[in-house]
């Protein structure tokens, strides 16, 4: 008898256990946000209660532990991805400000008037915003990866879109509206032959599969704590260190500085160097804890649980009339976007909750992306590894009803 | 299905199906494009006033939306066919207050009449500008202006 692909983690997970107007919660949203298991919740709640102290600044024990506990998730955070070095974690307040810390203080000290940035069509605005502000500061011109219809990008187009121009490659691992797992060791290697930087955001991936930063050749790499079982309010960028320690400061404040005065002020080495002011302690520490967790389920069972999943409700989904998917790449992540014949995406998104299902709704801030596949919006299940085959059964009954509601 | 009944209701349904005067409208002498950035739906609605300017002769509507929002422009749009333009910003406010909650329509006094189908409304407030999108369009159009926005 072969294993079963599943794991069995819904216990793990307070929340999930919860019931609305009496019916299970069915939480579909993870690529918006994650849930969080008992163990981030309880260690963030016992910190608070025991250890909380400010981190790098105080003399006596209360702080210093803090300061233990805080840097050890560095080197978590630096082993979960393959970094080199401990010093290439850089804590942020989440994914978004990742991508503008490399865009503010990489982009604008590179880029001059002229030099080319290159995204894909599928990027979340996180990856397209930041970089058109430092267009406009500094005169560099972005340009686009296309994708075909099933939302996988043209490596073709892209091999002709490099020059030596090029300065920067941003391209998210995995899209959050179609699910589209982006071939980044081939766009990486592409990028460093024309002489450009690979950037990725790495949102939707780092709680889906094996990341190993060295292997993929991303020399900068983004992503949110509260996407992979941790708090809001965390947040990493990796950075290879020879870039790091030439980059300028993205904020100024206290702790990132060597020596202040008012002539002159020096800067402290990377990580530190980009972080400015009292840090998010607690979620960071969190964090932590959330990376333990990730790597105790382990990420390749997490990854086979969530294609097996992705298979079973792609089946599904696709046998209901009038259910299109939106993001049918070969090489997928847990995400199924989908179009149902004359009922918009909002509907379904309010019909379905009335039956404790959650899913997101709407443009997933990816309008490009959108308008791309010619739709204003599109509805999304995502998923973890706590949920289950019951869940999508539950999604699909509810398309049933709601198919029944609007075309009888 | 009860919520969803309050919500969704066949008059609903069937406006969304089947919505009443969706058609632009060339001899228009008012019309606005209202746009929902949260979600990029828009609805454009035309108005023809009579020869005072005070009264709505004709009114219509175009676009994209959920549901919520077709249904709510076909029954704006034919509740207040033939209504003095002063009427329509009247209702405006007493539509406005209603999905938001803060009129009661079974208890206050108001002109609502049909239009009391979308109080369910109120329970979800993410859904609120879904309803109130048509009504921000025709208000913007009696104020002259070309595009307005839920946001």
């Amino acid at each position: 008898m072969s294993k079963s692909p599943y794991l069995d983690i819904k216990k793990d997970f307070p929340v999930l256990n919860r019931e609305f107007d009496g019916k299970p919660l069915v939480y579909l949203d993870t690529a918006a946000t994650s849930q969080k298991p008992t163990v981030v919740i309880d260690a963030m709640d016992h910190f608070y209660r025991e250890s909380y102290g400010t981190v790098r600044r105080g003399v006596y024990r209360l702080s210093e532990k803090a300061t233990q506990a805080y840097e050890s998730t560095r080197h978590k955070v630096a082993k979960l991805i393959n970094a080199s070095s401990d010093r290439e974690i850089i804590y942020t307040r989440g994914c978004t400000e990742s991508l503008n810390l490399v865009a503010y203080s990489y982009g604008r000290s590179v880029l001059k008037s002229g030099d080319e940035i290159i995204l894909s069509q599928i990027e979340h605005h996180a990856n397209i915003v930041p970089w058109q502000i430092v267009r406009e500061m500094t005169g560099a011109v972005i340009k686009i990866i296309p994708c075909n219809d099933r939302g996988e990008l043209f490596l073709e187009e892209y091999r002709k879109l490099l020059s030596p121009r090029a300065k920067i490659v941003a391209v998210n691992h995995v899209s959050n509206a179609l699910g589209t797992i982006n071939p980044i060791k081939e766009i990486a290697k592409l990028a460093h032959e024309a002489g450009a930087v690979m950037v990725v955001d790495g949102a939707q991936s780092i709680s889906h599969m094996t990341v190993d930063v060295q292997d993929l050749g991303a020399d900068f790499y983004a992503f949110s704590s509260h996407k992979m079982f941790g708090p809001t309010g965390a947040g990493i960028l990796y950075g290879r260190y020879d870039l790091l320690e030439k980059m300028p400061p993205f904020q100024g404040g206290g702790d990132m500085i060597r020596q202040v005065t008012f002539e002159k002020t020096t800067y402290q080495d990377p990580p530190h160097r980009f972080e400015a002011g009292t840090p998010s302690i607690v979620e960071v520490l969190g964090l932590g804890v959330a990376v333990d967790y990730l790597q105790s389920v382990g990420l390749d069972k997490i990854a086979g649980h969530e294609h097996a999943l992705l298979e079973y409700g792609t089946k599904l989904l696709s046998g209901i009339p009038g259910v299109r998917l939106i993001g049918t790449a070969e090489h997928k992540g847990a995400i199924l976007g989908f179009e149902l014949d004359g009922v918009h995406p909002h509907d379904i998104g309010t019909l379905l909750d009335m039956d404790g299902i959650a899913i997101r709704a709407g443009h997933h801030c990816a309008q490009p992306t959108m308008q791309r596949f010619g739709v204003p919006a599109t509805a999304r299940a995502s998923l973890g590894p706590y949920n289950t085959e019951a869940d999508l059964d539950a999604l699909a009954a509810g398309i049933q009803k709601i198919r029944g509601m609007f075309h009888h | 299905m009860s919520q969803a009944n309050e919500l969704y209701q066949q008059v609903i349904l069937d406006h969304n199906r089947n919505p009443r005067n969706y058609h632009p409208m060339p001899d228009a002498t008012y019309a606005c494009q209202g746009y929902n950035p949260l979600c990029g739906d828009n609805i454009t609605i035309f108005a023809k006033a009579d020869a005072t300017g005070q009264t709505l002769e004709d009114l219509s509507f175009q676009g994209n939306g959920c549901a919520i929002c077709k249904a709510s422009s076909s029954l704006m749009t034919s509740q207040l066919k033939g209504k003095p333009v002063s009427e329509a910003r009247e209702l405006f406010q007493e539509f406005h207050a209603m999905v938001k909650g803060d009129l009661d329509p079974e208890t206050a006094p108001n002109h609502l009449g049909k239009l009391k189908l979308f109080q369910g409304v109120k329970e979800y407030s993410s859904r609120i500008k879904c309803a109130t999108l048509a009504w921000h369009a025709l208000m913007g159009a009696l104020d002259r202006k070309e595009t307005t926005s839920t946001e």
